[in-house]
């Protein structure tokens, strides 16, 4: 990690390091519970992405800032309390020939071969770090080879990165607005290219609002940025490959991750294998070496979590396999069913989707001319989609069509492996059952499941009882829905993320 | 072909729509109120909540303070969602002709009974602190309110549900035919009487209404308690409210139960599509910002858009429309939450004969000759 540094939370200094969240430090210091909700429920940092704002506090005076997207400095000051307003900064531009929002691999494969071609290129990301989720960097160590290679080429070729600034929408022809610590931005374009990637989709079960239960990746997140999970109890639930690569980081971190749970039954996950092991050995591999990494750590499949129990935060889940049911003690839960592509900015700039992801061409291209996506928003698939389709829209994007139709044969293979994936891992029906009439559905505003299903569709819902309307805008509860109802949840509007108000004025510029 | 009979039928299930079940149930008529959308899916789900008497005209005066003084019987009984608070409304002067305006304001209030109180400019800086220094003063007219349109909407259904009234949501009337009203998936009414609260979309069962879309910006923040007390309005306001420009914006900022701040206020006429837009978006929080600079602090969590159904005299249509049996509750603007009880009434009072506590002429449609049914 980085140099030792002082903050106080709540007026108690505490040490800590440079690389470090502020949500990793106030977890570190005070346990997993920082906040309470609207209705005085205690809540902890959830999906340690930026999502689902669980994680908000005072930061320097400044109300309501996702402490897991900004890092420790010396001197901060961490409160819970309500306090003064944030100052206001003035308003500057980025201007690039090429804009490329989300530093994941895909935003980056396609700024590199976007400034290769000797364009002017600049790289947005929210993050206090490139890398995007996969390439997230774990304080303290090196990138792995493949990231490190790319963000070497990033760094060859000029590329301007701006991390810690979101794009908050459209200003008019050309033109984005954007906020960050630097104040809000004008960000003029010409080319767009669109890398938001995806989020985890949670489904509500009883006790998943208690402190200590996370996101999958969410968890690795904050562990990334410096929550130490050594010696910690955690069982790792849901769905989806990224579950066992969790449970491979939670392990090396020197948790005891006592248990892998995963819904899909063991049947699906032997036929996935054998399709993988014709069609994509590498990715087979790939699992193989993850369960290598975790052996010692029982692995079930065809296993979901019931609920978890806690007062303040959690001390057990109750799991089934259908036939049995039992509690598992633990100090953390680590769930996630699958992802869902980021689709606020794309939907909020025009482009069409197809059930759920961008509908592009074969060169990556949106609806909307001149604006392209990439990665997991085109259709979840994983590192070498990513990587894959970011070059293509790298070079479209830089008038290279021929170049980028040379990828045109691997990038034909990607949709199926894309649609094994939700194939196997479809979420099984009984999860539909595991809300309670008192289970939180909306956890911003706290609305229980009872009270949504008297709804029919998610538009009187909302009006009725302010499901989706907090912070997060239903980034978390809208999959959710969408899963338990079937109701359809749209956003993407101005602004995409929350942000100060005076960010909605336009730049002078 | 499965028949449905009722007194009366009332389309839509807005605010006024609504009022109006309850009223109708209430004086013994078998009502139905049908709507294309769910309930509140209209300008209801846009609109501010504000409950306010207005005194451009006597008869807008008339019937804001009688719907005013419904409201304020009613407080007690509205559900928690309802969100009823009594914030009071500061009208802010900004110079001494705004002054010398909420002073007018507040002879006229005054004389009819209404409670304000003029504040000087420190009185108005200790009321709330976050509006800029050097303002000069405000009129505090006390006793006005804030609700959530929405749940206050399907309460009102509710109560009208109580006294018997059904409801058919999710199909709009698509033809009417003298008694019969049929809605999309077939199903007919045979009503005694047809209430058109349809809002905006009243012209499209009534072609040549004197009715158009006024279209407003709103924009919401997370939760900052106490960071307003009062509903907030410039005395520009007037201006921009009354007068018929293309385009206008005045600062409007209502405190919600919640803590949370919700902006207002834009009026666009003809421009159709819902779509936020950033310029205009941009005008009304540099507007809002004139008058309460820490405001920029504030994170912005949600905009939308929605649409006032404005007359030309800035008054409603209340009463028979011109075809038999059918009658108009409808040209709101930006009052249909406030107006919504005691457009209840005069509808109640036209389809009863009973007498009305106002006079009802100067809401009714036929000041402006047109308008048939038509489908
Ligand atoms: C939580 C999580 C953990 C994962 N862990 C693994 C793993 O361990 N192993 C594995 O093989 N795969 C993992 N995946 C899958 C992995 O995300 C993809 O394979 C790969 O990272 C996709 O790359 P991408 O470029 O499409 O998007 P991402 O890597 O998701 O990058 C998108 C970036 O865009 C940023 N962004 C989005 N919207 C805006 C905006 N409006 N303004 C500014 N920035 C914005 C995001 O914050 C993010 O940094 C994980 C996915 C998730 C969601
Ligand atoms: C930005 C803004 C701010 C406002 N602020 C305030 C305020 O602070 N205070 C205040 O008092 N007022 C305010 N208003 C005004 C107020 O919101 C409206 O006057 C009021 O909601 C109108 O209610 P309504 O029931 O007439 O119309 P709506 O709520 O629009 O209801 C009409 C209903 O008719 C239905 N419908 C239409 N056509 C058909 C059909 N063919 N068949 C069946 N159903 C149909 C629609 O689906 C809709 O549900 C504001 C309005 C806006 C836009």
């Amino acid at each position: 990690m980085g140099k030792r540094v002082t903050v106080t939370i709540e007026g108690c200094p505490v040490e800590t390091q440079t690389g470090c969240s502020i949500a990793a430090c106030v977890m570190q210091a005070n346990g997993p519970a920082l906040r309470q909700s609207v209705s005085g429920a205690p809540r902890g940092p959830f999906c340690g992405m930026g999502v689902c704002f669980e994680c908000r506090m005072t930061v320097d005076g400044t109300l309501h800032q996702r402490t897991c997207m900004v890092n420790c400095r010396d001197g901060m000051r961490i409160q819970n309390e309500p306090a003064t307003q944030a100052p206001v900064t003035p308003a500057s531009k980025i201007e690039a020939d090429v804009i490329v929002i989300g530093a994941g691999p895909g935003g980056i494969a396609a700024a590199v071969c976007a400034a290769e071609a000797g364009r002017r290129v600049a790289l947005i990301d929210d993050n206090p770090e490139g890398g995007g989720q996969i390439w997230r960097r774990d304080a303290g160590k090196p990138p792995p080879r493949l990231a490190a290679d790319w963000l070497k080429r990033l760094d060859r070729n000029k590329v301007d990165v701006f991390t810690h600034t979101q794009i908050l929408g459209s200003a008019g022809p050309g033109t984005l607005r954007a906020d960050g610590p630097a104040g809000p931005r004008a960000v003029h374009h010409g080319r767009l290219i669109l890398a938001c990637g995806a989020r985890e989709r949670f489904v509500p079960f009883p006790g998943w609002t208690l402190p200590g239960v996370f996101g999958a990746g969410g968890l690795q997140a904050l562990v990334k940025s410096g929550y130490a999970v050594r010696g910690q109890r955690i069982v790792v639930a849901g769905s989806g490959p990224l579950l066992l690569a969790v449970a491979a980081f939670l392990h090396e971190h020197d948790a005891n991750v006592r248990l892998v749970a995963e819904q899909t039954p063991r049947g699906k996950l032997v036929r996935f294998g054998a399709s993988l092991v014709l069609r994509q050995p590498a990715k087979i591999a790939e699992a193989i070496g993850l369960r290598w990494r975790v052996r010692g750590v029982p692995f079930r499949a065809g296993c979901w979590p019931l609920g978890c129990e806690g007062d303040g935060r959690i001390v057990a889940v109750t799991l089934t396999d259908g036939k049995n049911t039992w509690t598992e003690p633990c100090d953390a839960l680590a769930c996630g069913f699958g992802l869902v592509p980021n689709t606020e900015l794309p939907r909020h700039l025009g482009c069409t989707l197809d059930r759920g992801s961008v509908r592009v061409d074969d060169l990556q291209q949106t609806t909307v001319p001149g604006v392209y996506a990439v990665g997991e928003l085109t259709g979840i698939g994983g590192l070498d989609k990513a990587l894959l389709e970011g070059q293509i829209a790298g070079w479209a994007a830089t008038d290279q069509a021929d170049r980028a139709r040379t990828m045109q044969e691997a990038r034909r293979k990607t949709p199926r492996f894309a649609t094994l994936l939700e194939d196997t891992f479809s979420l099984r029906p009984e999860l539909r059952e595991l809300a309670r009439d008192d289970t939180l559905v909306c956890r911003c505003e706290d609305v229980p499941f009872g009270v949504l299903k008297q709804f029919s569709d998610w538009r009187d819902a909302k009006l009725q009882t302010r499901c989706g309307t907090g912070p997060c805008q239903g980034r978390v509860c809208g999959p959710a829905v969408e899963f338990l109802f079937g109701w359809v949840h749209e956003s993407g509007r101005l602004p995409i993320f929350p942000t100060a108000l005076g960010n909605l004025i336009e730049a002078p510029m | 072909m499965s028949v449905v009979t009722c007194d009366v039928a009332i389309l839509g299930a807005g605010i006024v729509g609504a009022a109006c079940a309850r009223a109708l149930a209430n004086a013994g008529m078998r009502v139905t109120v049908i709507d294309g959308r769910g309930i509140a899916g209209g300008a209801t789900a846009a609109g501010m909540g504000h409950i306010t008497v207005m005194d451009d005209s006597e008869a807008q005066f008339a019937l804001t303070s009688y719907s005013q003084q419904l409201w304020n019987e009613l407080s007690e009984q509205l559900p928690d969602d309802a969100e009823y608070v009594k914030t009071g409304t500061l009208w802010l002067a900004a110079d001494d002709d705004e002054m010398a305006a909420a002073r007018a304001k507040h002879a006229y209030y005054e004389a009819r009974g209404v409670a304000t109180e003029v504040l000087d400019a420190w009185a108005l800086a200790e009321a709330e602190p976050n509006l800029r220094p050097g303002l000069t003063g405000a009129l505090r007219v006390v006793n006005e309110s804030v609700i959530y349109p929405p749940c206050a909407a399907r309460w009102l259904l509710e109560q009208a549900r109580q006294q018997g009234a059904t409801l058919a949501l999710g199909q709009p009337v698509v033809q009417i035919d003298g008694a019969l009203l049929r809605i999309h998936d077939g199903t007919t009414f045979s009503c005694g009487s047809m209430v058109h609260a349809t809002g905006t979309w009243a012209a499209e069962l009534f072609p040549g209404l004197p009715i158009r879309p006024r279209k407003g910006h709103l924009v919401i923040t997370d939760r900052y308690p106490g960071f307003a007390r009062h509903q907030l309005v410039e005395l520009g306001y007037l201006k921009s409210a009354h007068g018929h420009t293309t385009e206008s914006v005045a600062f409007n900022l209502q405190p919600r139960r919640t803590g949370q701040m919700l902006l207002g206020s834009s009026r666009q006429f003809d421009v159709l599509h819902k779509d936020v837009e950033p310029r205009m978006l941009n005008r009304m929080v540099a507007r809002a910002l004139a008058y309460m600079p820490r405001l920029a602090g504030l994170s912005a969590i949600r905009t939308w858009t929605g649409f006032r159904a404005a007359t030309p005299d800035s008054l409603p249509l209340i009463g028979p429309a011109e075809v038999d049996r059918h009658y108009l509750a409808t040209g709101h603007e930006g009052l249909g939450i406030t107006t919504s009880l005691g457009t209840a009434e005069l509808v109640a009072c036209h389809l009863t004969g009973r007498s009305s506590a106002i006079p009802g002429l100067p809401y009714l449609p036929s000041r402006f000759k047109k308008g048939a049914p038509h489908g």
